[in-house]
């Protein structure tokens, strides 16, 4: 029997009147890659922000290692650092260098020594690749660094469990890969993650679960193989033939 | 022009120019702190307190600093709250400017995008230290601009500080005129002086505005 | 009503002539904007243009008047004219030369803030579909300029009304020393005639900017959109 990092039971987001989430049941074991796909609007982005307490739930429960995550919770703070996450757009604080961005919330948050933490976060710079940029400031770098700086200052605070949120969706399209590729290594690693992305290819590649949502209710999930191969719902067939026939759906 | 009067004049207006400065600066010190306070109120949402600041803010913009001198100098008395003219200065400069400052703190803070709050709580920052290391740094230096140029405008307001009777520049200006007609020295003494303390602040001013529009962290 | 002093306001022509006192100086603040918000638009349009002479002299003129506290420009206008000049304006005249000047001044300013906003990608467009520099302007650059320029001078308004209350500084009669003489002529029956009579000054200048400052302020949120 696996150990279960997170458990879902009957999410509900509602925000001015509309249902955002409609009742979501999801559990995560330790080291297993689940992929969420989904028309825009269909509610993944929200669920991941719903996770780390982002935006406030209206039913239902959300349980890391056990303990609730509730919005405005004393103890949010400590579970939050269980749970790294990174956004779609770029987020790094623009005011410090790569490495302050880096090593800020260890050392303030986890209380740790800065010349150990500085020592990590280079070990994870080089890691992606960057190490030479440690003293930039995040508008001296591309998107895609950019972007891979953000996954480096969420695994510093060592977290649980990872999400990542369109990542790659305001990318130049030669700086996709290299984004993917860090995720790739870090799914090799056995780490627990959630990701949120319009890249079928890397999704079918990278997942142990595909969960397909729509309407702010899980439609489909299943393997990677079968989802892609034979989806049983009309709702997937039609949102992966979009992807299919790009050329000609898009008119 | 007279020199021997230009030298005559001189100390008057140098202990003019260093009450105009010493009240300018101790006003827009409240003031500053006046408007921090109010910017925070307004961030933070504060219910009661929102409205009141809100009120304050539209008062204080809406009407003239004469016309708040003399309420505060010759109105307030009335009812039992008796200034000094230097209390009424600092006072009235600090009720101008604390709605100005307000604004701009104000619009540094909703400058910063809520993507930075948001990655900022992700990591496990308590709200505290959320906006110590990631929202102020950052709106400080968006409102860096608008607070020099409020400082050079309640500068320059402060030359209506002769109206409560305070011996300033304006006030030596218009005595010396009124009492021995060296209008010719009297103005040019006091434009210089007023250059003296204005242009420092206004050239620094001009260098921050552009290296804010032009550059950011890093460059 | 007694301790407050507001009863004097009642009695007989007061209230009157107190709006009177504060028409003087609105008069003069509308005066002085219908004169700055064409001169400054003319002026602010040229200080876009390519020649260095003309920018430096105008940009001169906006610093000096800037730099410069409304109050010292008034006075070496009132005090000075007299002296280097042998003019001798009342305290009116000279407080609309210094506003107009004052005005123009600001106004420019923003004009040329307004223009330069517009990207250069649409002077690029509008060349690109032949269209002249006068049409260039005229059909693309100023409707775009002037969104953002009406807030600001609407604003311009109430910043003028404000500085006008400076012509009690050069004895120009108006809101103030109306309410100086009415409070000297009460001195006996109403002893708190000042609270009441400077609190009325001041909501009766609250009440003519507020309303003007809502508009900026609606006009702006709309041009953002």
């Amino acid at each position: 029997m696996s150990e279960k990092v997170l458990t879902l039971r009957g999410v509900v987001k509602e925000f001015e009147g509309q249902t955002i989430l409609d009742g979501i049941d999801l559990e995560v074991e330790k080291g297993e890659v689940v992929v969420i796909i989904g028309p825009s609007g269909c509610g993944k982005s929200t669920l991941l922000r719903c996770i780390n307490a982002l935006e406030p739930i209206q039913g239902g429960e959300i349980l890391l290692q056990g303990s609730p995550v509730k919005a405005g919770d004393k103890n949010l703070p400590v579970l939050r650092q269980k749970i790294g996450m990174v956004f779609q757009s770029y987020d790094l604080f623009p005011h410090m260098t790569i490495m302050d961005n880096i090593t800020l919330a260890p050392r303030k948050v986890h209380k740790r020594d800065k010349a150990e933490v500085e020592r990590e976060a280079a070990e994870l710079l080089s890691r992606v690749g960057l190490a030479d940029k440690a003293k930039s400031f995040p508008r001296q770098l591309s998107g895609g660094q950019k972007q891979r700086v953000a996954i480096v200052r969420m695994l510093i605070m060592h977290p649980e469990i990872l999400l990542f949120d369109e990542v790659t969706a305001a990318l130049d399209p030669e700086m996709v890969r290299e984004v993917l590729d860090v995720m790739l290594e870090l799914a090799k690693q056995g780490r627990t993650m959630i990701i949120v992305t319009h890249e079928m290819a890397f999704a079918r590649a990278v997942a142990h679960r595909m969960i397909f949502i729509d309407e702010g209710r899980i439609v489909e999930e299943g393997k990677p193989d079968e989802f892609f191969e034979s989806p049983k719902t009309e709702r997937a067939r039609n949102f992966l033939n979009m992807f299919r026939f790009q050329p000609a759906s898009r008119s | 022009m007279d020199v021997s009067v230009l030298t005559e004049y001189l100390p008057l207006y140098k202990e003019a120019a260093l009450l105009t400065v010493k009240l300018g600066l101790l006003g827009i010190l409240f003031a500053t702190v006046l408007g921090l306070v109010c910017a925070a109120v307004l961030y933070f949402k504060i219910p009661v307190l929102k409205a009141i600041v809100k009120i304050y803010i539209e008062l204080s913009r809406n009407t003239p600093l004469l016309i708040q001198l003399f309420f505060i100098y010759y109105g307030l008395p009335k009812i039992g709250i008796r200034t000094s003219p230097e209390v009424c200065g600092v006072a009235g400069l600090a009720f101008l400017g604390g709605s100005y400052m307000a604004e701009a703190f104000r619009s540094g803070l909703e400058a910063i995008p809520l993507i930075q709050e948001e990655s900022a709580l992700s990591l496990g920052m308590t709200r505290f230290q959320t906006i110590r290391y990631i929202i102020l740094p950052q709106a400080v230096s968006v409102s860096v601009p608008a607070l020099v140029a409020n400082v050079i405008f309640l500068l320059k307001e402060t030359s209506v500080f002769s109206a409560v009777s305070l011996m300033d520049l304006m006030f030596t200006a218009k005595d010396l005129i009124g009492l021995y007609y060296d209008t010719t020295e009297a103005l040019f003494l006091l434009v210089v002086f007023y250059l003296i303390i204005l242009l420092p602040v206004g050239i620094l001013g001009t260098i921050l505005e552009k290296r804010a529009r032009y550059a950011g962290f890093g460059a | 009503m007694q301790a407050l002093g507001l009863e004097v306001l009642f009695k007989g022509t007061n209230f009157i002539r107190l709006l009177g006192g504060l028409g003087v100086a609105l008069k003069i603040s509308l005066l002085a904007v219908l004169i700055s918000i064409p001169a400054g638009i003319l002026l602010g349009t040229l200080m876009t243009a390519s020649n260095p002479v003309i920018r430096a002299i105008l940009r001169l003129y906006l610093e000096v008047m800037r730099i410069m506290p409304q109050l010292v420009l008034l006075f070496l206008v009132f005090f000075g004219t007299t002296r280097a000049l042998g003019w001798d304006l009342s305290g009116e005249t000279s407080a609309l030369i210094v506003f107009s000047l004052w005005g123009t001044a600001e106004m420019s300013d923003l004009v040329r803030g307004a223009i330069i906003s517009i990207p250069k990608h649409q002077y690029e467009s509008a060349a690109a579909l032949c269209l002249t520099l006068p049409q260039t302007y005229y059909h693309i650059i100023f409707p775009q300029a002037l969104r953002r320029l009406l807030p600001l001078s609407i604003n311009l308004i109430t910043r003028m009304i404000k500085t006008t209350s400076l012509i009690l500084m050069i004895g120009v009669v108006e809101v103030i020393k109306v309410s100086q003489q009415i409070i000297e002529a009460n001195r006996m029956s109403s002893p708190n005639a000042a609270f009441g009579v400077y609190l009325t000054v001041l909501l009766l200048y609250f009440a003519a900017c507020f309303p003007i400052s809502m508009l900026a302020r609606f006009l702006e949120k709309r041009a953002e959109i």
